[in-house]
């Protein structure tokens, strides 16, 4: 051995077996496709409320279960209705009234002098604001009240509550994407570690742990999670951890199967005559080869979570209003069915392409990933 | 057609064999063109991945989904090539049958054999339930399996491994084919089997007047039964002739290569008061079978029985038997890689009574090698990270530079490209791995190797360079070996004494010419008798 060998210049970087995955998933139109829908909806979820002018908690009293529609709201006709209310309110007769550019002009007249301080009853309803006098009659009996109009955009409709339903169903996507996640994440952590344990040592240990796993999976979900609620309180966090406890259940299976199979391998075998101690074999050699079969996994799991979410909601368990994820605005929708399809029919929309999405990005993987299964 | 051509059942020509890749397309087999004739046995020999065995799913329409096939092969007027799936499937399975390498897997666990059989002749002859049964016994019978009309509702998994061949070869004759492909039958066999169903085929064919193409790289098998051979090599066909012009008067260098790799040369045996280096006296493993949670079963079975063996520094010796037989087994017990009992020695070290983390600094000495170079290096890992784990846990103060340094040595040393240490075990030919898991054995520069049938999943030509790396590196170190292997050529070039054994027992031992030359007990005279016929 000299040490000349070591100055050897050029180092061919192989293609791990990853990187090869991916040339094959990039090949997937489909699977590129539900990537692609997944970016723009994390986008549209995240970036979206930044852009929009409402909140997703803003009421507006005077816009309740509106339809969608690319207009702004109110309408010029409305607007004139609101108008001359508001002038009947404020007891005086509205003479002539126009719109342009967003700005209103209204001539008002009264039989009494006018007190300029009645602009507030203009002020008042959402579709005015900064109301001012224009021009006041010599003798007080009528005036000129120009402002601007508030007129919003309300693309997806607003909900009974008179909430904007397009920054509700972003706020929906980050709650969902979120949840579904951050607890596939966990049970992802727990499952792999947990399942890689089981399986590679085996014997009376793997015996106990996996009992322990049945008994868990034989209680009822809901009763696990009202007990949880119950010590804990509710909270988001709690959801995160809550669904990850269940989900981990399974993944704990699926990944000690696979170790099951790994452990018989001879590059184990090899590592276990080099001296590695088992925590050594499992870190380095069975959990790395059990990636195929988990991220695949780890696809169904997220819309099964996202699902699952909207479940505890609907209990009254998960996520609580103002807040809200897509699983509550479609339990939403469907008591509104009738009366406002708008509120099922968005935040299904975006569900259902995120499902679809990920299900096409799971079978990609799987492909790409077993090659062998072509 | 001509007279000449009638007497062709299957005539090839111009086969090309292309896989769609992501790197391009990649031609496996490159204009292939040959005749079988009726009633002969046409051997293809090759080494792996020359295209032998693509040549034959390509005319079969068996290629993976990003093959294609271009040229003709015509059995009778069909191109078969060109075939669509209803004309393909009318001969395949009826007139042209197939076995498959591995009778474990070729079988449907699922259905007992009598079924898997009579599904053919129902399905190609439209037979009753009752009249295949019929001509499943009679199969059966032909084939050799003892006791048909109790076998033919076993599954599977009750037939041994020689069995389980003969079940495939009896689903091959179902519908009396005109020629059929028999795709390494043997090579997953022991010998004395591998024997029994050459002389079977060989029966079955004089009966039947089918041809055989027998694709294999075993040039001992060729030898005994073809009565022509085409000689292939990355997908092109190297020579082809008569069975006595290849064997005899070879024209192409690479014949002549593939002819004078058997291995050979001998090993001296060490001096008699070399130190010995390890040391397990009797040694006995058994292995629970059974048994559940609730009900802990006693039953074991006995893999190691009594057995004692003593290794010398610079010394090998050969252990050899069928499978089954306990040879792994027993190298790994002396590795105390599993729970046997037994005293055992390393040096002056009694190691009988060590736990794993006692054993752990040993094990930097006495080092396993196994046979698939293809399961034994993780996929995921890099030949460098491969190499060095050792290093890891023998040597945990070395710096990353050090050990690239260390990985760089051992690779030279093994006469692998120091480059090679970013890439991954996938890229690798089937010998380059195996040098690549001998480079992660000595880079801890160990004392004991033990190697587990090491070139048995390699062709002969990377076979021999193999074996004159083990004999490099044990000249240059010191190394004692265990060298386990079936095959009696490999043992008898490489080690000094010899194990024979079987049922876990030792059935005969001495020095390797005296074994080899003049063996003792019965079993060994039908081992060698089978080897080297």
């Amino acid at each position: 051995m000299t040490d000349t060998t070591t100055t050897l210049a050029p180092t061919v970087e192989g293609r791990s077996l990853g990187q090869l995955a991916m040339m094959r998933f990039r090949r997937n139109k489909a699977a590129m496709a539900g990537c692609f829908a997944l970016l723009l909806i994390c986008i549209f979820s995240f970036a979206g409320p930044l852009v929009s002018p409402h909140t997703y908690d803003e009421v507006f009293p005077s816009y309740v279960s509106i339809p969608p529609s690319l207009t702004p709201r109110p309408d010029p006709q409305t607007l004139a209705e609101v108008a001359e209310s508001t002038a009947k309110r404020a007891r005086l007769t509205l003479e002539s009234y126009e719109i342009e550019n967003g700005v209103f002009t209204a001539k008002v007249t009264s039989t009494r002098p006018i007190d300029p301080r009645s602009v507030r009853y203009f002020d008042r309803v959402n579709e005015f604001k900064n109301t001012t006098v224009a021009e006041t009659s010599p003798d007080q009996l009528s005036m000129t009240l120009t402002g601007s109009v508030n007129q919003q955009y309300f693309l997806f409709g607003t909900d009974s509550n008179g909430r904007d339903l397009l920054v509700r169903v972003m706020l929906g996507g980050q709650i969902s994407i979120a949840v579904g996640l951050a607890a596939s994440l966990v049970s992802l952590g727990i499952g792999v570690v947990y399942g890689a344990t089981s399986g590679y040592i085996g014997g009376r240990v793997d015996n106990v742990m996996m009992r322990f796993v049945e008994i868990i999976y034989s209680l009822p979900f809901v009763f696990l999670v009202v007990v949880l609620v119950v010590f804990f309180g509710r909270s988001i966090v709690l959801i995160f951890a809550v669904i990850g406890a269940v989900q981990w259940l399974e993944m704990a299976r699926i990944v000690r199967g696979q170790t099951l199979s790994l452990k018989r391998r001879e590059f184990v075998g090899a590592a276990q005559a080099l001296g590695l101690t088992d925590w050594q074999i499992i870190r380095r050699h069975i959990i790395p080869n059990t990636v195929g079969p988990v991220i695949v996994f780890v696809t169904v799991v997220v819309p099964q979570v996202i699902l699952t979410e909207s479940f505890l909601s609907f209990l009254g368990l998960g996520v609580q209003a103002p807040l809200a994820s897509w699983g509550t605005l479609i339990s939403e929708g469907t008591k509104n069915m009738q009366s406002a399809p708008w509120l099922l029919i968005f935040p299904a929309i975006f569900f259902v392409i995120t499902l679809f999405a990920l299900n096409f990005v799971g079978d990609g993987l799987r492909d790409a990933l077993d090659p062998k299964d072509r | 057609m001509d007279r000449t051509e009638m007497t062709n059942v299957l005539a090839v020509r111009d086969l090309k064999v292309t896989f769609t890749t992501p790197d391009g397309d990649v031609q496996a087999v490159k204009g292939v063109s040959f005749d079988v004739k009726k009633g002969e046995t046409l051997a293809i020999v090759g080494e792996s991945g020359s295209g032998k065995s693509q040549t034959m799913m390509g005319i079969m329409g068996l290629l993976a989904s990003n093959g294609r096939v271009e040229g003709s092969a015509f059995y009778g007027a069909t191109d078969l090539a060109h075939a669509g799936l209803k004309e393909l499937n009318e001969v395949r399975g009826s007139k042209i049958t197939m076995i498959f390498q591995e009778p474990m897997t070729s079988l449907d666990p699922l259905y007992t054999i009598g079924k898997q059989i009579a599904e053919p002749l129902r399905y190609h002859r439209g037979m009753g339930k009752r009249q295949a049964r019929e001509r499943v016994l009679e199969l059966l019978n032909l084939v050799g399996i003892p006791d048909p009309n109790r076998r033919i509702d076993s599954y599977p998994h009750e037939l041994s491994g020689g069995q389980r061949q003969r079940v495939m070869i009896a689903m091959a004759l179902a519908n009396e084919p005109d020629v059929l492909i028999a795709d390494e039958p043997t090579t997953a066999l022991d010998v004395t089997i591998q024997a029994q169903i050459l002389d079977l085929l060989a029966d079955l064919q004089k009966r039947f007047g089918m041809a055989i193409v027998l694709i294999t790289h075993d040039l001992g098998v060729v030898k005994h039964v073809a009565d022509r051979v085409v000689v292939m090599r990355r997908g092109e066909v190297v020579e082809q002739g008569s069975r006595e012009d290849i064997f005899e008067r070879p024209t192409a260098d690479y014949t002549k290569m593939l002819l004078e790799a058997e291995p050979h040369g001998v090993k001296a045996p060490p001096a008699d008061d070399a130190p010995i280096m390890l040391e397990g006296r009797n040694v006995v493993v058994d292995f629970n079978i059974g048994g559940g949670f609730l009900f802990r079963g006693t039953k074991t079975f006995r893999a190691v029985d009594n057995v004692s063996l003593t290794l010398r520094q610079g010394q090998t010796i050969g252990v050899v038997g069928e499978s089954g037989s306990g040879k792994s087994t027993l190298g790994r017990a002396l590795l105390r890689l599993l729970a046997s009992d037994g005293r055992y020695r390393f040096e002056s070290t009694d190691i009988s009574l060590l736990d794993r983390s006692q054993m752990r600094p040993y094990r930097r000495q006495m080092q396993l090698v196994f046979q698939d170079p293809y399961g034994s290096l993780s996929p995921r890992q890099t030949v460098g990270e491969i190499i060095t784990e050792g290093l890891y846990v023998h040597e945990p103060q070395l710096t990353k530079a050090d050990r690239d340094k260390r990985a760089i040595a051992a690779l030279l040393e093994v006469g692998l490209d120091p480059a090679a240490r970013n890439r991954y075990p996938h890229e690798f030919s089937g010998g380059q791995r195996q040098r690549i898991a001998i480079a992660r054995s000595i880079i801890l520069k160990p004392k004991v190797i033990v190697l587990d049938e090491p070139t048995s999943a390699l062709d002969r030509s990377v076979q021999l360079q193999v074996i004159e790396l083990l004999r490099d590196l044990q000249a240059k170190h010191g190394l004692s070996y265990v060298f386990i292997s079936h095959d009696l050529s490999v043992v008898r070039a490489m080690s000094d004494h010899v194990v024979v054994m079987k049922n876990g027992k030792i059935v005969e031992q001495g020095d390797t010419e005296a074994i080899f030359e003049r063996p003792a007990e019965d079993y060994t005279k039908a081992l060698i008798a089978a080897a080297f016929a």
